[in-house]
C-alpha cells in the first residue's frame, strides 16, 4: 500500500530494505532506517563503506536495486527541488562565480528579475562577494566548495545532502565550510552529510549512521555512538584502526 | 635561383599593392570556405552534440564512422559531388556544377565530419564532468545541451577554425566540381595549381603567401582563443 504523501513536509526520510548491486558486488546491503526532522545526520564510515552511494540513492541520482527511499511518502524525484546535493568533487561550470549561481537559478526557472538579489545574498553568505566576477574554477579548494554549497542553498532546499564536503580541504577551509553547514542548519535546512572524518562527525553530528561494507551497523545519537559504540567495527573505527 | 627570388619579390609586390586579380581570387576563396564552414557548423554542431548525448543502438559505430570521416579523401568527395550534380546525376537539374555553390557543397561535406567529431568529443568530455550536477538539478535535455554548448563554446570555436583551415587549403574537390574557371570558380588553391603548371610563379607564390598567412592566422586565433578562455573561465 502506498504511504500517504504529506505535501508540506519532506521529512521523514524512510529507507526500507535498500540494496544496490554493481559489478557482481553488493555495495549497499538491505539498509533500513528512518531519519526525522530537526537534527544533523552524519553518515560515517571508512572509504568504500557505501556512504556516497547511499547519499546518491537518497537524492535519486541512482536507482536502488531493491527496496525503497521515500521523503514524507514521496519518491526522490517527487521530492525534487526540496533536495539539493553538494558533491565531494566540486563541479563548477566554466563561468564566473556569480554566473555559476545564475545558471542554477535559470535552470530552476527563477524569474530573471529575482536572480540578482538572490545571487548577492548567496555570495554574501558564502563570503564570496568580492570574487563574484572571478572564474569559478580558479578559486581555491575551500572557496570552490563554499561556492558549491552557496549554489545548492540558493534553491532554498529543505534538505541539503553533502558528500564528504571537506575531504580535500585544509583546517581553515574546513572550518569555513562547516560554518556554512551550521548556518544552513540554523536556517532550518535539514543536513545529511557523509564523512570519514571522526573529528568532523563529533563536531557536526546530532545522530550518526555508521556504515561498513555496505551495511548499516549503527544508527544512534552522536553522543551515544561516540560514548558507547555497540559494534566491534565502530569501536575499532573510532580507535583509528584500519578496517578491512 | 635569381628567377625564384624575382618571383618572390613580384609576389610580395602583388600582395602589397592588392592586385585586383589576387583580391578577386582571395575574396572568392573566403566566400566559399566561410559559407562551407557555416553550413558544416549548422549540421556538425547538433550532429556531434546528439552523438555525444543521445543513447542509441550503434552509437559506438557512429563515433568510429564520424572520426573516420574526418579523413575523407577530397578528390573522392569531389568525384561524388560531381556525379550528383552532373547533368545525368540525380541533382543535375539544379544546374550548379562548376559554380561556387558546388564548391561550397563539396567543402561542406569534407568539413562537417571534422566539426561533428570535435563537437562530439568536446560535449562528451563536458557531459561526463557535468552530468551528476545537471542531474541533481533535474535539468531537461534542452537545458543540458545549451549548458554544454555554452561552456564548450571556445573549444567548439577552435573546431570551426580547424574546419575553416581544412576548407581553405583544400584543392582536390573544388577543382573537380568548380572547374577552376577564371573569374567564376577560381580560388587560391586551384589557381596555385594552375599557375604553377603554366610556369607563372608570381601569382602562384603571391597566393601561397596569402594562404600561409591565413593558415597561420587561423592557428594563432585558435591558440589565443583557447588561452583567453582558459584565463577567463578556468
Amino acid at each position: 500500500m502506498d504511504k500517504a504523501i504529506e505535501p508540506n513536509r519532506v521529512m521523514p526520510l524512510e529507507v526500507l530494505d535498500l540494496s544496490y548491486d554493481a559489478g557482481g558486488k553488493t555495495l549497499l546491503n538491505k539498509l533500513d532506517f528512518r531519519l526525522e526532522d530537526g537534527v544533523r545526520t552524519v553518515i560515517l564510515g571508512p572509504n568504500g563503506a557505501g556512504k556516497s552511494l547511499l547519499l546518491r540513492v537518497c537524492h535519486g541520482l541512482l536507482q536502488p536495486g531493491s527496496g525503497s527511499v521515500s521523503w514524507a511518502g514521496r519518491t526522490p524525484s517527487q521530492a525534487g527541488r526540496e533536495l539539493a546535493m553538494v558533491f565531494q568533487r566540486t563541479v563548477l561550470l566554466r563561468r564566473t562565480v556569480a554566473d555559476n549561481i545564475a545558471h542554477t537559478l535559470a535552470i530552476m526557472g527563477v524569474p530573471r528579475e529575482q536572480r540578482s538579489s538572490r545571487i548577492d545574498t548567496a555570495l554574501k553568505e558564502a563570503g564570496l562577494s568580492e570574487l563574484e566576477d572571478h572564474p569559478a574554477r580558479t578559486l581555491s579548494g575551500g572557496e570552490q566548495q563554499r561556492l558549491s554549497i552557496a549554489r545548492a542553498r540558493v534553491l532554498r532546499p529543505r534538505v541539503l545532502l553533502l558528500d564528504e564536503p571537506t575531504s580535500n580541504l585544509d583546517p581553515g577551509a574546513t572550518a569555513a565550510v562547516e560554518g556554512m553547514i551550521r548556518a544552513a542548519d540554523a536556517d532550518g535546512t535539514r543536513i545529511i552529510m557523509t564523512t570519514h572524518d571522526i573529528l568532523q562527525a563529533r563536531r557536526l553530528a546530532d545522530e550518526v549512521l555508521f556504515l561498513h561494507r555496505g551495511g548499516l551497523l549503527e544508527h544512534t545519537s552522536a553522543s551515544e555512538f561516540f560514548a558507547e559504540p555497540k559494534t566491534d567495527e565502530a569501536r575499532r573505527f573510532l580507535r583509528g584502526e584500519l578496517l578491512e | 635561383m635569381s628567377e625564384v627570388f624575382s618571383a618572390v619579390a613580384t609576389a610580395v609586390e602583388l600582395v602589397v599593392r592588392l592586385d585586383p586579380d589576387l583580391v578577386e581570387i582571395v575574396a572568392l576563396s573566403l566566400k566559399v570556405s566561410l559559407s562551407a564552414v557555416l553550413i558544416a557548423a549548422l549540421a556538425g554542431l547538433p550532429l556531434g552534440a546528439a552523438v555525444a548525448l543521445v543513447k542509441f543502438p550503434g552509437r559506438r559505430g557512429a563515433v568510429i564512422l564520424l572520426n573516420a570521416a574526418m579523413g575523407l579523401p577530397p578528390v573522392v568527395v569531389g568525384l561524388v559531388v560531381y556525379l550528383l550534380l552532373s547533368r545525368a546525376g540525380p541533382l543535375g537539374e539544379l544546374g550548379i556544377l562548376f559554380t561556387p555553390a558546388a564548391m561550397v557543397i563539396a567543402q561542406s561535406i569534407l568539413i562537417t565530419p571534422i566539426i561533428a567529431a570535435l563537437t562530439r568529443q568536446t560535449i562528451s568530455d563536458l557531459h561526463e564532468e557535468y552530468d551528476e550536477y545537471l542531474c541533481s538539478l533535474g535539468a531537461g535535455h534542452l537545458q543540458r545541451i545549451t549548458t554544454l554548448l555554452w561552456d564548450g563554446r571556445f573549444r567548439l570555436l577552435t573546431g570551426l577554425l580547424a574546419g575553416f583551415g581544412r576548407a581553405s587549403a583544400e584543392v582536390g574537390a573544388v577543382i573537380i566540381v568548380g572547374g577552376n574557371i577564371n573569374h567564376v570558380t577560381r580560388v587560391m588553391t586551384t589557381t596555385i595549381a594552375l599557375e604553377t603548371s603554366k610556369g607563372n610563379l608570381n601569382l602562384a607564390l603571391a597566393l601561397g603567401i596569402v594562404l600561409i598567412i591565413l593558415a597561420a592566422s587561423v592557428n594563432a586565433a585558435a591558440v589565443l582563443i583557447g588561452d583567453a578562455a582558459s584565463k577567463r573561465y578556468g
